[in-house]
């Protein structure tokens, strides 16, 4: 088994910062990536695509050419198509690569997994035809397509950025159905001074409304008793605004209220997680470089926290340095030298967060859904099933699988953990902290007997 | 005959020939097959075990697993994988929960 100074997971703007930064310091780098080509999910596919739609997508998207250059440095390996299904002590990655498992060695780990979807169980949510936005984004940058008759739900920045990037592609949506209120935003006004620290993301935020209001978009704000229509895929979504029930047919939903951590092999480590009241999830518990709880594991991104992908490159960058020092490689003095403009610049990345974070707050009714909404998409386990699971008693999430199978399902609870561990919250009357989040345990995605069978040999003994 | 896709395709790639269940399909050659699968007008990508509910893409990153379908004998995220020629590709059979 090969061993490494650094194994970074995850090639988005915090993995491939750190891969440069630590290289250029002289770590030897391995890293890890599901994709066949850097970028992560921002900058997806980015070298391929910058020349073929850079104008539709903008230059925060071309902006990641600057990362995936980075990656040519004789130190870092970057093994593309690589998904990562075990990191244990000491510490030993197992992954499966071109359909055979394989494993490398690590000094230390940096976790740059990056952000999911906030789940959006609303009825109607998993007919074919309804996605999250992020797919949608997914869809044009790496596959040159766009949605012909799309409406967008939800609340937040990246609704605008897809509607605008559609509106450039010549096919807009069909409306925005949006859920934030003026409520929300009389509230958000608080942080107005961050806001405009951070002026150039409200500046962009609102150039993209008036691109999207040239084009004729409608707009609805305020939108309750979402509900997707279909029997085999989604037809149209009907909700009231202003006192009105409306219906609008559509081929594709995109669903979108922030994304959060994807949280899963830090917790499959045990790094400490505790609940973020104004982000509404778990975020891991780190120190200002990225150094978690468990020796030797750090992180950076949005896999620990959302701040976007400019501050994930800085906090990569940063997590690099403290790693470069931790090793030996530069002294401390170094260290905090070439940190001090780094910290700064992520303050000011930071500032406009908590403006967000109020203006844009989650979907009050996909955070308690109704009883009759299928909440884990994989095993089908209606809201109503865990409220009568804390009924019975059931106290967190990993008792739930005493009563159903919950988060039991491929997709490991990635996209109904949230959900669940909100509703026995409120059923019980407990914080999220006091309810906890399931226990994430290896294998972290499914590996097949034939991947585990080709394991590259010398290292079958660990496949156990 | 491909049914009419809810998706414009903005980019023109040389095809190659897939099966889907039994229906031959033109493909952008290396293209994310779940994006080529949609574009071809493919609704419904499997039926959960539970229910029996259609399923497509959700996430399109490797996450939600509504993509699975089987490609010789396996089940796997159509997400992850990209066109080949020749490829035969199925609804997952008797439930469609990834090989463990
Ligand atoms: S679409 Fe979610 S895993 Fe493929």
């Amino acid at each position: 088994m090969q061993r490494h100074d650094l194994v970074i997971i995850g090639a988005g703007p915090a993995g491939m910062a750190a891969a440069a930064t630590a290289a250029e310091l002289g770590l030897s780098v391995t890293l890890l990536d599901e994709q066949s080509r850097p970028g992560g999910q921002i900058y997806r596919d980015v070298d391929r695509v910058a020349a073929l739609r850079g104008d539709i997508l903008g230059a925060d998207y071309i902006h990641g050419r600057s990362l995936t250059a980075g990656l040519h440095h004789g130190a870092i390996t970057h093994l593309e198509g690589a998904t990562v299904w075990a990191i244990e002590d000491g510490f030993r990655i197992s992954y499966t690569k071109d359909g055979r498992g394989a494993q490398i060695g690590a000094e230390r780990v940096l976790l740059a997994t990056g952000a999911l979807e906030r789940p959006m169980p609303v009825p109607g949510w998993t007919l074919p035809g309804v996605m999250t936005a992020g797919a949608g984004q997914i869809l044009l940058k790496q596959s040159g397509l766009v949605a012909r008759q799309a409406v967008l739900v939800g609340a937040g920045p990246l609704l605008y950025l897809i509607a605008a990037q559609m509106v450039r592609a010549g096919t807009p949506p069909l409306a925005m159905v949006e859920t934030q209120t003026r409520s929300d935003l009389f509230r958000a006004l608080r942080h107005l001074d961050g806001a405009l620290r951070g002026w150039r993301y409200l500046a962009k935020g609102l150039a993209m409304l008036a691109e999207i209001k040239r084009a004729g978009v409608a707009r609805y704000t305020g939108a309750t008793g979402l509900r997707i229509e279909g029997t085999d895929k989604a037809e149209a979504l009907r909700f009231t605004h202003r006192g009105r029930t409306h219906r609008i047919a559509c081929t594709t939903v995109f669903l979108h209220h922030g994304v959060v951590p994807n949280t899963q092999a830090a917790r499959s480590l045990g790094v400490t997680h505790r609940w973020d009241t104004r982000q509404a999830c778990f975020n891991p518990v780190l120190d200002g470089w990225g150094q978690s709880d468990v020796p030797g594991i750090f992180m950076a991104g949005d896999g620990t926290g959302i701040g976007g992908a400019k501050a994930a490159e800085i906090a990569g960058r940063l997590a690099a340095l403290k790693l470069a020092e931790a090793l030996g490689h530069i002294s401390a003095a170094e260290r905090d030298r070439r940190a001090a403009p780094l910290h700064s610049a992520k303050a000011r990345e930071r500032a406009a967060r908590p403006f967000l974070d109020l203006a844009y707050p989650p979907c009050a009714e996909a955070m308690a859904p109704e009883d009759a909404t299928t909440i884990c998409r994989c095993e089908e386990v209606t809201a109503g099933d865990i409220r009568r699971y804390a009924a019975l008693g059931c106290l967190g999430p990993n008792q739930t699988k005493a009563f159903g199978r919950a988060g039991m399902g491929p997709c490991q609870g990635r996209y109904c953990g949230l959900t669940v561990t909100a509703l026995l919250a409120e059923a019980n009357g407990q914080t999220p902290d006091e309810t906890g989040y399931y226990r994430i345990r290896p294998p972290l995605k499914p590996v097949t007997l034939g991947e585990l069978a080709a394991m590259d040999h010398g290292s079958q003994d660990a496949a156990e | 005959m491909n049914p009419v896709s809810p998706f414009l395709e903005l980019d023109q790639t040389p095809r190659v020939e897939v099966v889907f269940d039994g229906t031959p399909l033109s493909l952008p050659a290396g293209a994310n097959l779940a994006a080529a699968l949609l574009a071809a007008g493919i609704g419904e990508f499997r039926r959960t075990p539970v229910s029996g509910a259609p399923r497509a893409p959700f996430c399109m990153m490797g996450a939600c697993f509504d993509c699975l379908v089987e490609i010789d004998g396996v089940v796997r995220q159509a997400c992850m994988l990209d066109v080949r020629e020749g490829l035969s590709i199925s609804k997952p059979k008797g439930g469609s929960h990834a090989t463990p």
